[in-house]
């Protein structure tokens, strides 16, 4: 039978529409504020490095290239996180 | 149409298309990280202002846009799996979907953007909606620009350009489309939803 779940890039389509519904959802909750913020950058990350491994198809490419795109993701949510952070406490 | 075969994985450490197409896309991710770190390290000279702009974007339509734009990129990956399958019906028919999912992003930024100028709000309004319309004003160019990329693939694909044996210029011109996808996919919390 046709496994349509059993693919990287079928699953992460289902992961990505659900993570950005749940990022809409919890965005204008402003009982948990800056928890909101920081798990819509955390939701981002994830949804960042589905598109490279499984999209972008960069899970099964040279190391080198993999790991240049995962850097990207992982670097830029992390400088943003940072930031967002800062402008919490001013 | 049934399909009964289980899509083939690309080949061990494969890179996809071309080496020089991701070393483009790698300095555009660059390029728009500079932009994203820029655009909340200002938002800290006046976070009051940044957010009560933001109030007034339409996020229905930024989530609808998100959820077009990941579609359309699952149905271009779905495109090179047809190809490695030597399907290529399949081939056309995803490229077109992608392809459709593309021209609805842009309708819907056409309705934000026309919205907002007939409120009178612009580039120059504020420091908030400089970034905001310059930001998405760019990642729009790239939009077109890949919505041109996948029409000039579905004509290959439609004279059976793509299988097996030739998927570069098809694979190429996909991570082109993720690239865009990717953008957004950070582009659209930090100005419709961070506060």
């Amino acid at each position: 039978m046709f496994d349509f779940i059993g693919i990287h890039a079928n699953r992460s389509w289902l992961v990505l529409l659900a993570a950005t519904l749940v990022t809409f959802s919890i965005s204008d909750n402003h009982a948990i504020g800056t928890y909101a913020g920081i798990a819509t950058l955390l939701i981002s990350y994830l949804k960042g490095r589905l598109v490279v491994l499984d999209f972008m198809e960069l899970r099964h490419a040279p190391a080198l290239w993999r790991g240049l795109f995962e850097a990207w993701v992982l670097i830029i949510s992390a400088v943003l996180l940072v930031a967002y952070l800062a402008s919490t406490h001013t | 149409m049934s399909t009964t075969q289980v899509i083939p994985p690309p080949l061990a450490r494969h890179l996809p298309g071309d080496r020089d197409v991701w070393i483009f896309i790698f300095a555009e991710l660059l390029m728009f990280g500079a932009f994203f770190v820029a655009y909340l390290v200002h938002r800290q000279t006046s976070v009051d202002l940044y957010n009560a702009s933001q109030q007034t974007l339409d996020r229905d339509l930024g989530v609808i846009n998100t959820i077009f734009l990941i579609t359309s990129s699952w149905l271009a990956v779905s495109a090179v799996a047809s190809a490695r399958a030597n399907r290529s019906r399949e081939i056309v028919s995803r490229l077109a979907g992608a392809i459709t999912l593309a021209l609805a992003f842009i309708v819907v930024k056409y309705f934000e953007y026309t919205t907002k100028f007939a409120e009178g709000i612009n580039l120059t309004t504020n420091d908030f909606y400089m970034f905001y319309f310059a930001l998405t004003m760019i990642h729009l160019a790239h939009v077109m620009a890949g919505t041109v990329i996948l029409s000039v693939l579905l004509l290959n694909a439609k004279e059976e350009k793509y299988h097996r044996q030739n998927l570069s210029g098809l694979e190429a011109g996909t991570a082109y489309w993720h690239l865009v996808d990717l953008l957004w996919i950070f582009l659209f919390p930090l100005l419709y939803l961070l506060r």
